[in-house]
C-alpha cells in the first residue's frame, strides 16, 4: 500500500529585502566558517546574508543597476566573482568585511549565459563565459585574464548562442572538459585544450536553460523552456548519450541544481515552483510552491541547505532530506 | 393349462383368501412365508418357472391385497412390527417395476390424510434408499420392446420423472424430504449411473442392452425443468468416465441420441450449461448435431438465434464443442455467416433487444476466435460484405451501446477477415463489457487438447505508477556504478504533490467586452483561454453589461472553434453560453432557436444549441435563483453576510455566544428557500416554440425526418425537457397541445432513441400541464396517446421505450384517479 504522503513542506525561512527580482545565488562560508549567502538582483546588487540573523550583512553596487547573473567565491581571499548585464565581470575583495572591486573584467557577450569557473590548482583558475561571435565560448585564465581558447562550432553547425556552460575535469584526466547548453536546445560537449566538440546531443527543441553534471555518475540533467527535463550522460567522458526525458506539469526550467552529494536534484521553474527529486532514479519528491512569480535560481550548500531565488524579491531556504 | 401355472394360480388364490379373512397372525404370517418363496429369498425356494410365473401374473395383486389389508389392528396382529417388516419385504424385493407401480397407485388411491397414506409414503421412501429405482430402470433396458410394455413403460416414465409433483400433490405439507425434487433428481442421476454401469458391464459381457429408457428418463426431467439437479450428478460422472474409455462414451452417445425430439433443446441446453467446458461437451456429445436434425437445430440455431439466455461460458462451450471436430467445423462457419448477417442486419438492430445484441455480438466474436485463417479466407467476401453493412446500418444508430457494438465487432471482425489491411480503430470508451467482448475475441488453439488455463495476458501492459524513472537504462547505469553508498537514497519519501497543477497565466479578462474582444480578434492564446475561463463568471456577475452584448456574445460562442487544445473547452464554452442565455433569456433564446433550423451548421452545433437552451431553460425556472443572484451582488447594509466571507473571527465570536446564550425556544434556524416568480415563465415561449416549426422542412444541409435522426431525438428530449421545466407557466397549455401534435405526427419513428425521446416529452405534459386543463383542452390527443402508449408498452423492440411507455401510462392512471372524484356526483 501508499503511504499517507505528508503535506508539502514549508521553507526553512525567507530573506526579505534584495529590493528587487533575485536572479543568481551561491553559498559560501565566510569568516569563522559561518555560512554565508549571496544574491544577485535584478538592480544590480549583490546582497551578502548572514543566515544566522537572517539580515543582510552588506549589499555591493557594482554593477551600474543592470541584473547580476552569475555569482562565485575564490578561496582566496575570499575573492567574488560577479557577472552582470552591464558586461562586467567584476572580482571583489571580502576578506575582513572589505566589500571592494578589485578587479574587473569586460564580457563581450549581452546574452543571459552564466559563466562557469573550474580551479585547475590552488592559484589558477580557469573561467569560461560567452565570446564575443554569436555563439563562441571563450575560455580565460584567472587571475591572469588571459583568452587562452576560443570554442566555436564550425561553420555550419547553427547551435545558437551559448546558453548556460558547466566546465569540469574528471579526477582521471588531465583535461578539461566544457558541457555547453546552446540556444537550438542541444547539448555540447568540448575538450578544451584540443579547442575540439566531441560530442553534441539534441536534448531540448528549446535553447536550454540550465544543466547540472553529476561528476560522481558522468551523469547529468538539463532544463529548457520546454515542459521536460533531460537526463543525459557522458560515455568515456567522450560521448553525450540522452538517456531520457522528464515530463514536468508546466513547461520552463530556469536553473537547476544537483545537491554535492548527489541525492537530490533541485529545479527552478518559471511556473513559480522549486520541484524536487530524486536524482538516481528523478522520481519526484516534492514541489515547492511558496513563490509568488518565477523562480530563477536554485544553490545548495555543503550542509544540504536548499535556496531558492524569485521574481517574487524573495529568497526562501529549505531544509529537506537532510544528508546523513 | 400348464400345470406350473395352475399350480401358482392355486397357491395364490389360497394365501388371497386367507389373507382377507384371516385374524390369526401365525396364519397369515406362514402364508407370507409361504409366498416368499416364489420371490426366491427363502432357502426353500420355488422352481424358476413358478417364481416366474408369479412375479408376472400375480404378483401386482399380491401388493395390491396387501396395501388393502394395512391398518393399524392388522400390524398389531404380531408383536415387535414383525408384520410390517415381512409386508414391506414383499415391496422392496419384488420385482421392482410392478412394487413400483403398486407404490405410486396406492399412494394416489388413498385418502388423504391417512394412515395408509403415510405408511406408503415411507414405504415409497425406503424403495428409493434401497436403490430400487435403478432396478426399475434397469428392468427396462433389458426388455424387447413390443406395445403392450411400451404402454408400461410410459406409464412407468411418467411415474418415475413425476414422483414429486404426485407425491407433492397428494402429501401437502406432509411430503417427506426424499420427495423434494431437489432430493430426488440428484438421486435419480445417481440412479440412471448405476443403471448405465450395469449396462457397460453386460456390454462388456456381450449382451445386448437397450437405454432408451434412460434417455427418456433424461429428456423427460429436463423438460420438467430439472436439468441442472439431474445434470449436476450427471455430468461430473460421465466427464470422467468418458475420459479415455471408448465403450463409456459409445454408452454416453447413444444415450444423448436416444433422448426425444421434444426434450432435445431442453436436455442440450442443460448439457452446455453443465459442461465445465467444450472437450467435455465434446466427449459427452460425440457428434450429436451431425446426426440428429432436432439437435443440430437447437444447437446452431435456436440457441443462437432465437433465444439469448445463455451465459458466456454457455457460448463458449457451444461454439467450442462446434469447432471441437472437422465434421463439426462447417455448422460452426456457417454459424458465422448466420450470426454476421444477424448482426448487420438493419432490420434486427432496430427491432431486437440490445440484450439480444450484446448475446449475437458475443457468440460472432466467439466465432471468429475459433476459426482458422483459411476457413475465413473461403467465405471471406460474402462475410465482409455483411460486416460492412452491419458496421453501416450500427453507427448510424443513435443508441450509443449499439454504436459500440458496432465498433468491438468491426474492429476484431476486420482484423480477422482481412489481416493484411490496415487495422480499424475506433474510440469509445473501456468499460466491464468491451473488456468483456475483446478477452472473447482473443484466438484460442483449434486443437482439441484442453485449453490453457486463464485467459490470455494482455499484451499492452500499463506502466505501473512508480516508474517514473526517465528510463529504466538510467538508474541502471547508476546502480552498477562503483560507489554503492549513492544508491542508499531510497528511504527518500515524497511529499504530497496533488496540489501541482497547471499553471494559469495572469492573463486574465476584467470585462465582458474585454472577453469578447480577446475571443474573437486575439491571435495570444493565452489570453483567448483565459477569456474562455472567464466568461461564465464575467457574465453572471454583470448582466447589465452583458445585455449590451449578449447577441453578440451568444454568436461568437456559437461559432467558436477550439483553437488550442484547453482541457475542458466544450464544458467552458458550453457554461458561458448558458451564462449568456440566462442572462438576457428571450433574445438569446430566439436567436439560438432560430438558428438551430439555419443552413450553415454542423450537426455539433445543432445539438449544442439544444443542450444549451435545456440547460439554460433549467437554470432559469430554478426556485430561489433570484434570491441567490441578489446576494451575489454588494451587500447592502445590514444584509446578512454570506457564510464564505464571515471572517474567522467573527465565526468564534458567534460561536461563543451561542453557547453562553440560553433560548428558550428556537426559531427556525435554516433560510428557507426562497419562493420566487419561475422565471422561465416569460420566456418559456422563446425556447419553445421556434424549435418545433420548421421539423418537417428540410434544408439541404440538415434533414430532421431523414439521416439526421440523432438530431431529432435530441430535439424531441429537449422539448420534453423545456416542457417539464414549464410547469406552473401559464404558457404550458399550448405548449403542451403543440408538443402532443408533434409527438403525434412522429410516434411511428422507427428510431428508438427518438421513440424515447417522444415518450419522455409525453410524461412531460402529463406533468407540467395542471390536470383540468388537460382534460378540457386535449382530450383527443390525450385518447390518442393512452392507445399508443398501450401499444408502446407492450410491443415495443426496445426496452428503455416500454419502460417510459410504461411510466407514461402510470401518470395518465394517476391523472384519472384526480380527476373522478371531481367529475362523479
Amino acid at each position: 500500500g501508499k503511504r499517507m504522503a505528508a503535506p508539502a513542506p514549508d521553507p526553512q525561512f525567507t530573506l526579505r529585502g534584495a529590493g528587487s527580482a533575485v536572479c543568481a545565488l551561491h553559498f559560501c562560508s565566510g569568516a569563522q566558517g559561518r555560512p554565508l549567502l549571496l544574491s544577485g538582483s535584478l538592480r544590480g546588487l549583490v546582497h551578502i546574508w548572514n543566515l544566522e540573523t537572517r539580515r543582510p550583512l552588506a549589499a555591493l553596487d557594482g554593477h551600474g543597476g543592470q541584473c547580476v547573473t552569475w555569482l562565485h567565491t575564490l578561496p582566496r581571499g575570499p575573492q567574488l566573482l560577479s557577472q552582470g548585464r552591464d558586461l562586467q565581470l567584476c572580482v571583489w575583495d571580502l576578506a575582513e568585511g572589505r566589500s571592494a572591486v578589485v578587479d574587473a573584467m569586460r564580457l563581450e557577450s549581452v546574452g543571459f549565459c552564466r559563466a562557469s569557473i573550474l580551479a585547475e590548482g590552488p592559484q589558477r583558475w580557469m573561467l569560461a563565459v560567452p565570446g564575443r561571435g554569436n555563439d563562441e565560448v571563450q575560455i580565460l585564465e584567472l587571475p591572469s585574464k588571459t583568452l587562452v581558447s576560443c570554442l566555436k562550432p564550425e561553420a555550419g553547425a547553427r547551435l545558437g548562442m551559448p546558453m548556460c556552460l558547466q566546465l569540469w575535469q574528471a579526477e582521471s584526466s588531465p583535461r578539461p572538459l566544457l558541457l555547453a547548453g546552446y540556444e537550438d536546445g542541444s547539448l555540447a560537449l568540448w575538450d578544451v585544450s584540443m579547442r575540439k566538440l566531441c560530442s553534441r546531443a539534441a536534448c531540448h527543441s528549446e535553447p536550454v536553460m540550465g544543466l547540472a553534471l553529476d561528476p560522481r555518475r558522468a551523469r547529468g540533467v538539463s532544463g529548457s523552456a520546454e515542459k521536460a527535463l533531460a537526463v543525459w550522460s557522458l560515455e568515456g567522458q567522450q560521448a553525450l548519450q540522452v538517456r531520457g526525458t522528464h515530463e514536468l506539469t508546466n513547461p520552463g526550467i530556469a536553473d537547476l541544481k544537483i545537491r554535492p552529494d548527489s541525492k537530490i536534484l533541485a529545479t527552478a521553474g518559471w511556473d513559480h515552483r522549486v520541484r524536487v527529486f530524486q536524482w538516481r532514479t528523478m522520481r519526484p519528491l516534492a514541489v515547492l510552491a511558496f513563490h509568488s512569480a518565477t523562480v530563477h535560481c536554485v544553490a545548495f550548500d555543503a550542509t544540504g541547505l536548499l535556496a531558492a531565488g524569485s521574481g517574487d524579491q524573495r529568497i526562501s531556504v529549505w531544509s529537506l532530506y537532510p544528508p546523513t | 393349462m400348464d400345470p406350473v401355472a395352475s399350480a401358482v394360480r392355486l397357491a395364490v388364490q389360497e394365501a388371497l383368501h386367507i389373507l382377507s379373512s384371516s385374524e390369526d397372525g401365525g396364519h397369515i404370517i406362514s402364508t407370507l412365508r409361504s409366498l416368499r418363496r416364489y420371490l426366491g429369498e427363502t432357502e426353500t425356494q420355488a422352481p424358476a418357472e413358478e417364481q416366474e410365473e408369479f412375479s408376472r401374473t400375480h404378483f401386482s395383486t399380491i401388493l395390491r391385497c396387501l396395501v388393502g389389508k394395512l391398518s393399524p389392528d392388522w400390524l398389531d396382529l404380531l408383536p415387535d412390527g414383525q408384520l410390517e417388516e415381512l409386508w414391506a419385504s414383499f415391496f422392496l424385493e419384488g420385482p421392482a417395476d410392478q412394487a413400483f407401480l403398486v407404490l405410486m397407485e396406492s399412494i394416489e388411491g388413498a385418502a388423504s390424510p391417512s394412515f395408509r397414506l403415510m405408511k406408503m409414503a415411507q414405504l415409497l421412501a425406503r424403495f428409493l434408499s434401497a436403490g430400487r429405482m435403478a432396478a426399475v430402470m434397469e428392468g427396462q433396458c433389458g426388455q424387447q420392446v413390443g406395445p403392450a410394455s411400451r404402454l408400461l413403460q410410459e406409464t412407468l416414465l411418467t411415474r418415475v420423472v413425476g414422483l414429486p409433483d404426485r407425491l407433492g400433490n397428494r402429501l401437502q405439507r406432509e411430503t417427506l424430504a426424499a420427495f423434494f425434487p431437489q432430493n430426488y433428481f440428484p438421486l435419480l442421476g445417481e440412479e440412471v449411473l448405476r443403471v448405465l454401469q450395469a449396462v457397460v458391464d453386460s456390454l462388456r459381457g456381450g449382451l445386448d442392452c437397450s437405454i432408451s429408457f434412460l434417455s427418456q428418463v433424461l429428456g423427460k426431467a429436463c423438460v420438467h425443468g430439472r436439468q441442472k439437479e439431474i445434470l449436476g450428478v450427471l455430468v461430473p460422472r460421465l466427464m470422467v468416465l468418458t475420459q479415455g474409455n471408448c465403450l463409456w462414451q459409445r454408452v454416453c452417445w447413444r444415450l444423448v441420441e436416444r433422448v426425444p425430439d421434444r426434450a432435445m433443446e431442453a436436455m442440450l441446453k442443460g448439457l452446455v450449461e453443465a459442461s465445465p467446458g467444450p472437450e467435455v461437451l465434446s466427449r459427452l456429445l460425440g457428434n450429436l448435431v451431425t446426426k440428429s436434425k432436432k439437435a443440430q437445430f437447437v444447437m446452431t440455431r435456436k440457441l443462437l438465434f432465437l433465444q439469448y439466455s445463455c451465459s458466456t461460458p454457455m457460448l463458449q462451450s457451444l461454439l467450442g464443442y462446434l469447432a471441437m471436430d472437422s465434421q463439426r467445423r462447417p455448422l460452426l462457419v456457417q454459424a458465422l455467416k448466420e450470426l454476421l448477417e444477424t448482426w448487420g442486419s438493419s432490420s434486427a438492430i432496430r427491432h431486437a433487444p440490445l440484450e439480444q445484441q450484446r448475446y449475437v455480438s458475443k457468440a460472432l466474436l466467439i466465432c471468429l476466435a475459433h476459426l482458422g485463417e483459411a476457413e475465413l479466407q473461403a467465405s471471406r467476401d460474402e462475410l465482409l460484405a455483411s460486416l460492412m453493412e452491419g458496421v453501416k446500418s450500427r453507427l448510424d444508430n443513435s443508441l450509443p451501446p449499439v454504436r459500440r457494438l458496432g465498433m468491438i465487432v468491426a474492429e476484431v471482425a476486420s482484423a480477422r477477415l482481412h489481416p493484411e489491411g490496415p487495422p480499424l480503430k475506433f474510440q469509445y470508451e473501456e468499460d466491464d463489457l468491451t473488456r468483456e467482448m475483446l478477452a472473447l475475441a482473443a484466438p484460442r488453439p483449434v486443437a482439441d487438447g484442453p485449453l490453457e488455463a486463464g485467459p490470455p495476458v494482455a499484451p499492452v501492459g500499463g506502466e505501473s505508477p512508480d516508474q517514473e524513472t526517465v528510463d529504466s537504462g538510467g538508474p541502471q547505469a547508476g546502480r552498477e556504478g562503483s560507489d554503492s553508498e549513492l544508491d542508499s537514497d531510497d528511504e527518500l519519501v515524497p511529499y504530497d504533490m496533488s496540489g501541482d497543477g497547471e499553471q494559469r497565466s495572469s492573463k486574465t479578462p476584467a470585462y465582458v467586452r474585454d472577453c469578447l474582444e480577446a475571443l474573437t480578434a486575439s491571435e495570444d492564446w493565452e489570453r483567448w483561454e483565459a477569456a474562455l475561463r472567464a466568461l461564465e463568471g464575467l457574465v453572471l456577475k454583470s448582466p447589465a453589461a452583458t445585455r449590451e452584448v449578449s447577441l453578440e456574445l451568444a454568436k461568437v460562442l456559437l461559432h467558436l472553434e477550439e483553437k488550442t487544445a484547453v482541457a475542458g473547452f466544450e464544458g467552458l464554452r458550453q457554461r458561458a453560453l448558458v451564462a449568456v442565455t440566462v442572462t438576457d433569456a428571450a433574445r438569446v433564446a430566439e436567436y439560438l432557436a432560430a438558428q438551430f433550423y439555419a443552413l450553415n451548421y454542423s450537426l455539433r452545433q445543432r445539438m449544442d444549441i439544444l443542450d444549451v437552451l435545456a440547460l439554460a431553460a433549467q437554470e432559469l425556472s430554478r426556485p430561489g435563483r433570484l434570491g441567490r443572484a441578489s446576494q451575489r451582488g454588494p451587500l447592502g447594509p445590514g444584509s446578512q453576510p454570506s457564510g464564505a466571507t464571515v471572517p474567522a473571527w467573527q465565526a468564534v465570536v458567534e460561536e461563543r455566544v451561542r453557547r453562553k446564550t440560553r433560548r428558550f425556544c428556537k426559531g427556525s434556524t435554516g433560510r428557507a428557500a426562497a419562493a420566487g416568480p419561475n422565471e422561465f415563465n416569460v420566456v418559456a415561449g422563446y425556447f419553445f416554440f421556434p424549435l418545433l416549426q420548421r421539423f418537417d422542412r428540410p434544408v439541404v444541409t440538415f434533414d430532421l425526418l431523414g439521416d439526421d435522426q440523432l438530431v431529432l431525438g435530441r430535439l424531441a428530449h429537449t422539448l420534453g425537457a423545456l416542457m417539464y421545466l414549464a410547469v406552473n407557466t401559464a404558457v404550458a397549455v399550448p405548449m403542451g397541445k403543440a408538443l402532443l401534435e408533434f409527438v403525434w405526427a412522429l410516434r411511428f419513428h422507427g428510431d428508438a432513441y427518438v421513440r424515447q425521446g417522444l415518450l419522455s416529452a409525453v410524461s412531460s405534459v402529463l406533468l407540467s400541464v395542471p390536470a383540468e386543463r388537460l382534460l378540457a383542452d386535449l382530450p383527443d390527443e390525450l385518447l390518442e396517446a393512452r392507445s399508443w402508449l398501450a401499444d408502446v408498452a407492450e410491443q415495443d423492440a426496445d426496452e428503455d421505450c416500454r419502460l417510459l411507455a410504461v411510466k407514461a401510462l402510470l401518470l395518465l392512471e394517476k391523472l384519472r384517479d384526480r380527476l373522478l372524484p371531481l367529475s362523479s356526483p
